[in-house]
């Protein structure tokens, strides 16, 4: 399955996770190498590693996931799990998310005062930043193929981003008003456009 | 800065909890959101945190492995160590984590019906639009660096290009950022 291809997953042929503890493990394998933040991670391991989902699928969830208050793979980890193993998925894809990383948060939190002002730190730091808004982008274009196919179309999907992207990369708008203007229109011509 | 338990009152933990708690409502986007509120709150108001401490426990998290949101934790820990970050963690995460669930219940019941296909395919361009934007967002200390660039770039075509693990760019950005390449 190539990388870049428009073609995921078919639906049938995706796989499930095996039980809580796969939930458990996977999450925590995604979260521990979200240097920067999880979703790019999140978008590699779901779809093209795991096969849980497809990229629609992906893009769905994560859209649902940003509207809602609260992190997006926070909610998007709910979700997942609670669509396989009920609550007790959504608590064990959750606590993936986010047990470990916290330990080892609050592990560097204690240890941060003495390595903070060692210039090789805060390069080394730097340069993962630029690494992780590549993910970011890379993450992005994968999923930009999705809408190729969905009802939107090619033109009126590329209007809606190019205007997000002004509005909240460019402009920093707040995301509240943006998705405020932009969603109930976008949702009105996506309702338009499929067939009832 | 910090004991290990707490070195505050019970009364003021519960007010980290109802404050974060409230937070937790608004955070539409993440909780990194809301943190000139949270700044209001524990440095202006209750002078819990220094400026410094405050910028600098959302940088720790945010170069930390895991979900950004885990700043929260490192937030609270600074203020008053365990019952400190327990109580901000479980209020920024108990009300959006309460309303995610009914929704993604609720919408998967539905999820064939024209709206919900309708919602999730409206919202498809302005979600991508939106990781366009964090990237350019994320991109923007490397502006003008051209070893920096080169990492964003060269990751960029890694991730599509190859099925390579990110932990090899992460390493390499690390590297190459520690020896001041960028």
């Amino acid at each position: 399955m190539s990388e870049a291809s428009a073609d995921s997953t078919p639906a049938q042929a995706l796989a499930a996770p095996q039980s809580l503890g796969d939930l458990f493990w996977t999450f925590t394998r995604m979260s521990m190498q979200g240097f920067g933040g999880v979703l790019a991670i999140a978008q590699r391991e779901l779809v093209e590693r795991k096969q849980w989902m497809t990229r629609e699928q992906f893009v769905e969830t994560l859209s649902v996931s940003q509207v809602l208050p609260g992190p997006n793979v926070v909610n998007l980890s709910l979700m997942i799990g609670d669509r396989h193993f009920g609550l007790r998925g959504a608590f064990s894809a959750l606590a993936g998310m986010l047990l470990i990383p916290l330990l080892v948060v609050l592990a560097i939190t204690a240890l941060y005062a003495q390595f903070a002002t060692h210039p090789m730190v805060s390069g080394a730091l730097r340069g993962m930043g630029s690494v992780s808004a590549g993910l970011v982008i890379a993450t992005a274009f994968k999923l930009a193929v999705t809408l190729r196919r969905g009802p939107m179309g090619v033109p009126l999907s590329v209007l809606f981003g190019a205007v997000t992207f002004v509005a909240v990369g460019l402009l920093r708008w707040p995301l509240v008003w943006v998705l405020l203007a932009l969603g109930p229109i976008g949702i009105a011509l996506a309702w338009h456009r499929i067939r009832p | 800065m910090t004991a290990w338990f707490t070195t505050h009152s019970w009364a003021d933990i519960g007010s980290l909890f109802a404050h974060f708690l409230m937070l937790s409502f608004l955070a539409i986007g993440g909780a990194i959101t809301t943190t000139p509120e949270m700044s209001r709150y524990l440095v202006t108001e209750r002078g819990w945190l220094t400026p410094p401490e405050f910028t600098a426990s959302i940088a720790i998290a945010q170069a930390a492995p895991g979900p950004n949101v885990l700043f929260v934790a490192v937030l609270g820990w600074n203020v008053a160590g365990v019952m400190g970050a327990t109580a901000a963690m479980a209020g920024i995460l108990i009300p959006s984590t309460a309303l995610s669930l009914w929704a993604t219940r609720w919408g998967q019941a539905r999820k064939e019906t024209r709206g919900v296909r309708a919602f999730t395919a409206g919202l498809a361009p302005i979600t991508i639009g939106l990781l366009i934007a964090t990237g350019w967002v994320l991109s923007g200390p490397a502006a003008g660096h051209i070893g920096a660039m080169a990492l964003v770039l060269g990751t960029v075509v890694m991730m599509i290009r190859t099925k390579l693990s990110p932990m090899w760019a992460v390493a390499v950005g690390a590297v190459v950022g520690a020896l001041g390449f960028a």
